[in-house]
Formats: structure tokens, C-alpha cells, sequence
């Protein structure tokens, strides 16, 4: 069970967040200008690191704001917690 | 050696402490034709396929732990093939009818029981997928049928059919030559067998690189030294990222960790499998009288081998809603697999693009039932170098091209 820093509520338990998958994955400014290589590694392709990730979690049973963690796929110990680079 | 009655006999009399080991222990040579990354079901499978039926026996099965430890050992057995889609089912089928012949291919018991899986529905609209799932298994020429409540009590008295839980039993689709597999015989027998033809196994033996010149795989790099090979292929379920990641492609999977645990040892109380997507569950009773359970996945990427304990709770709870009769059962084990999960549910088998450098891989919650149709279809497109048709859907192209297969439904563990 994971305890999870809200940058906005302070340290929640697990069952009140989502985990929304990788983070920093910009939306591509142009996506017509895209080929079907690059549109699919926006859509399907995520990195899958053993070790420190960056990753999004929404806190649905909260504030419902989006945040971004830093947390290791091994240990489950999240580094920190932020809502803005 | 071979197990037949009579050998059973011979080592009777010597007290069982007489039977050969079941494979070697090799040290790894220089090079091999092929080397397979991964010793769990599907990478012994495709050893064992490469040897018996493309007489490739120069043939490596690397092992970072031991073999058949990883998600071999640790999913809940079930096999059955009534997948929604042409390709998939067709793979699915194709594991199944091999899973039929098994025991006698391997000379070893793999206890299949096909005691059929019921796949239950809670709302109209499961109603309506699983009844359209019926008719595109029979199309499929897959045995499958629609249950409704009252012929659901009769299959599997156990469940509880009341129209006043919060998501009561409306029906649900059978088929009957599914049921459950020993995995670890599956495991066991696959490894003892390609062992017989010439296949070295090698645990512990953890790949840390790859030697790649001029585009193409020439080697790996592990530690126990680097060894040379003609064609490499990765089979390592919840840690493919990672290996594809050393060279240097990127993969459409994430790892997953999915839980399943067992209760204390009972009597004969429940005769079928039964999995429920919409509320998470799925129970078999195992031959020790365990209640074998499994679990949805956690949401969050992980190497770990363990999940939240909260998922477990939500599980237990629809089991509970379905199965009152286990009210009282304490549980007594419960564990973690890595899962590689694809955005469709459903594999990637082929190359990568590095060339003779291949994948099976993504099979996400829903691999053990395809183990050896997976390592079949895997020893001919190693073997050959191209796509076996049952595989050629499933190539990695098809995130660029979209002609995904989505799977979600027949998976029967929420993504």
C-alpha cells in the first residue's frame, strides 16, 4: 500500500488516487505533421524503467487535481511528489 | 529416461531415490544457433519446439533466477481459448488443442483438467458482449456456450445467483474443454524435454547487454560471460522493457504487478473455474483442495512482485459476494507476478528492429494459458526468420499501422 504526498492535501492513502502512466509526454504541437511511426510512439509507446519513473496520478478521491511523482518501480518509494516542473 | 508404469515400479523398490535429475546444469558454451532469453513456460517452449520440430538443438535457454519461478509458478492455471477475435482466437486454440496432447509430447503429467470455465456476467452489457463472444468463439470453431442464471446454479451449485447482491449473476459463457493445468509441470516438462534434445538450460545466468554491429545481434553479454548467437529471442514477460531497452527499442508494454493468492486446503467443493471481469475474480480449486484465486492488476508500474493490499481486499469482497459458502475460509498465501501488459491485451510476437533480434512478449494477465502455442508459433518465426501465420498478426507493427486486436474483454482482468 502505497502513501502518497497530495501536493495540495498532504499524505493520502493509495485508494484515493489513480495512477495516470507516464509523465511529461507532450502532446505533439502538430499532429497532422506526424508520420505513423511518431503518432504511435506518442499514443502506445511509454518508457517502462526498472528504477526511478515519472509518473502522473490524479487525486480522484480528493481534490481531484492531477500531480506528477517520482517514484521506483522496485522499491515503491516515491522520491517526491509535484505539480509543476 | 522415460516415465512409465514400469519405471514407476522399478523406483518403487529403490524408495524414489533412484530417478535422474530431470535436465542438466550446463555451463554455457561460446555460441549457439539460437539463444531464448527467459526460462519461464513460453521460453522452454520455444526451446523445445526449435529442437523437436525445426532440429535446431544448438539451442540456449538463459535463466536469470530459476526456472519456471517467474509468472510460470505464480498465475492461477487456468487455460481456455474463447477470445473474441480471428487471431486471437486462433493462437488460443492453437495452445489449447496442444495443451490437449501435452502429457504424452512431454512424457510428464501436466494434470490438465478440462472441467470448464464459466466467464460470468453482472450487467446488460456484459450479457451482451458475452453472448456476441459466444457466437464469434462457434464461428471461430471454439467450443462455447451461453448460461443463463438458473443453468449457471446447475453447472456450479456453489454460486450464489440471488437477484439482490449489488452485481448479481445474470448468465454466463461456458466452455467446457477449458479448465486448469499443473504450471509447474508445464514448466517442468517443457525444460525436461528440450534438455533430452540437446537444449541447455542455464540458471542464473542474468543477460546484461547485447552485442549488436552493423544492425544486427551477434551476441549477449550475461553473467557468465558473453555468448555468440545466431538469433536471439526474448521471452522474459514482465522484464521484456528492460532487455529491449539494452537494445535500444522501445516497447509498447508496462509492467504490472498481479496478484493471486490461495486459501487453507479444503474438500471437493467447487468443480469448475469461475472468473468474473466486472468484479475482479476468478476462483479454481486446485487438486490439494486450496481455492486458487486471482486478483486484478495494480495500477501503478512495478518490478516489485508485490501489490497493494487494497486490491486483494476488493477482490475477496466480490468473492465473498459470489461465493458465500467461503466466508469462513482463512487465506494462507498470497503473491506478486511482473505482467506485461499491452495497450490491446494482446501480444507481441516477432521481430524487433534489430535484425535477428525477436520477441513473445505482452502476454500480459493471460499468458500461461498460451504457453505452448506461444512457443510453437515462436520456434517457427525463430527458426524461419519470418512470422508464423498464427504470429503475423501480433508483430509489433501493428501500433503504426493500427490494426490492433483489442482483447480487453477476453482478458478477464481489468487493464
Amino acid at each position: 500500500m502505497l502513501l502518497i504526498r497530495c501536493p495540495w492535501c498532504g499524505p493520502r492513502d493509495e485508494t484515493e488516487f489513480r495512477c495516470g502512466g507516464e509523465a511529461h509526454v507532450a502532446r505533439p504541437p502538430d499532429p497532422q505533421a506526424l508520420d505513423d511511426a511518431a503518432w504511435a510512439e506518442y499514443v502506445f509507446i511509454r518508457s517502462n524503467p526498472k528504477g526511478w519513473f515519472r509518473e502522473r496520478w490524479v487525486h480522484a478521491a480528493g481534490c481531484r487535481r492531477w500531480f506528477n511523482a517520482e517514484r521506483h518501480t522496485v522499491t515503491h518509494e516515491i522520491r517526491r511528489t509535484y505539480s509543476k516542473e | 529416461m522415460r516415465f512409465s508404469a514400469f519405471s514407476l515400479l522399478r523406483n518403487a523398490f529403490t524408495g524414489h531415490e533412484e530417478w535422474p535429475p530431470f535436465w542438466r546444469f550446463p555451463e554455457p558454451k561460446p555460441s549457439y544457433d539460437v539463444i531464448v532469453i527467459g526460462g519461464g513456460g513460453h521460453g522452454l517452449a520455444t526451446a523445445y519446439y526449435l529442437a523437436k520440430e525445426h532440429g535446431i538443438r544448438n539451442v540456449a535457454v538463459l535463466e536469470r533466477g530459476w526456472l519456471g519461478g517467474g509468472n510460470t509458478g505464480r498465475n492461477t492455471t487456468i487455460v481456455r481459448s474463447n477470445y473474441l477475435w480471428d487471431e486471437s482466437a486462433a493462437i488460443y486454440e492453437h495452445a489449447l488443442q496442444l495443451f490437449e496432447t501435452l502429457s504424452e509430447e512431454l512424457n510428464l503429467n501436466v494434470m490438465l483438467s478440462q472441467r470448464g470455465v464459466l466467464n460470468l456476467a453482472h450487467t446488460p452489457g456484459d450479457v451482451r458482449e458475452a453472448v456476441r463472444r459466444v457466437h464469434a468463439n462457434r464461428l471461430n470453431g471454439i467450443d462455447a456456450e451461453w448460461l443463463d442464471a438458473k443453468q449457471v446454479k446447475d453447472f456450479c451449485p456453489i454460486v450464489n445467483i440471488s437477484p439482490d447482491v449489488r452485481y448479481p449473476v445474470l448468465g454466463a459463457t461456458l466452455q467446457r474443454r477449458a479448465g486448469v493445468a499443473r504450471h509447474d509441470a508445464v514448466a517442468w516438462g517443457y525444460a525436461r524435454a528440450a534438455d533430452a534434445l540437446g537444449v541447455d538450460i542455464i540458471q542464473g545466468c542474468e543477460v546484461t547487454g547485447f552485442d549488436i554491429a552493423g544492425g544486427r545481434v551477434r551476441g549477449v553479454q550475461t553473467s557468465k560471460g558473453t555468448i555468440g548467437a545466431g538469433r536471439v529471442g526474448i521471452v522474459a514477460a514482465g522484464h521484456n522493457s528492460v532487455l529491449a531497452a539494452m537494445a535500444g527499442v522501445r516497447l509498447p508494454l508496462q509492467s504490472h504487478p498481479l496478484q493471486a493468492l490461495v486459501s487453507e486446503p479444503v474438500k471437493p467443493v467447487h468443480n469448475c473455474v469461475v472468473m468474473s471481469n466486472a468484479v475482479h475474480v476468478y476462483v479454481s480449486q486446485s487438486d490439494k483442495g486450496e481455492l486458487v484465486m486471482g486478483a486484478g492488476i495494480d495500477g501503478y508500474n512495478s518490478y516489485a512482485q508485490r501489490g497493494s493490499f487494497h486490491v486483494i481486499e476488493h477482490q475477496m469482497a466480490a468473492c465473498l459476494e459470489l461465493f458465500p459458502i467461503f466466508s469462513r475460509l482463512r487465506m494462507m498465501r498470497s503473491w506478486g507476478g511482473i505482467v506485461d501488459v499491452c495497450p490491446d491485451a494482446s501480444p507481441i510476437i516477432g521481430a524487433l528492429p534489430v535484425q535477428d533480434l525477436y520477441i513473445n512478449g505482452g502476454w500480459g494477465t493471460g499468458g500461461f494459458k498460451a504457453t505452448p502455442g506461444s512457443g510453437h508459433v515462436f520456434a517457427w518465426t525463430l527458426a524461419k526468420g519470418e512470422a508464423h501465420p498464427l504470429a503475423k498478426p501480433f508483430a509489433l507493427e501493428r501500433f503504426t499501422t493500427g490494426a490492433l486486436i483489442d482483447e480487453h474483454g477476453a482478458a478477464a482482468v481489468a487493464h
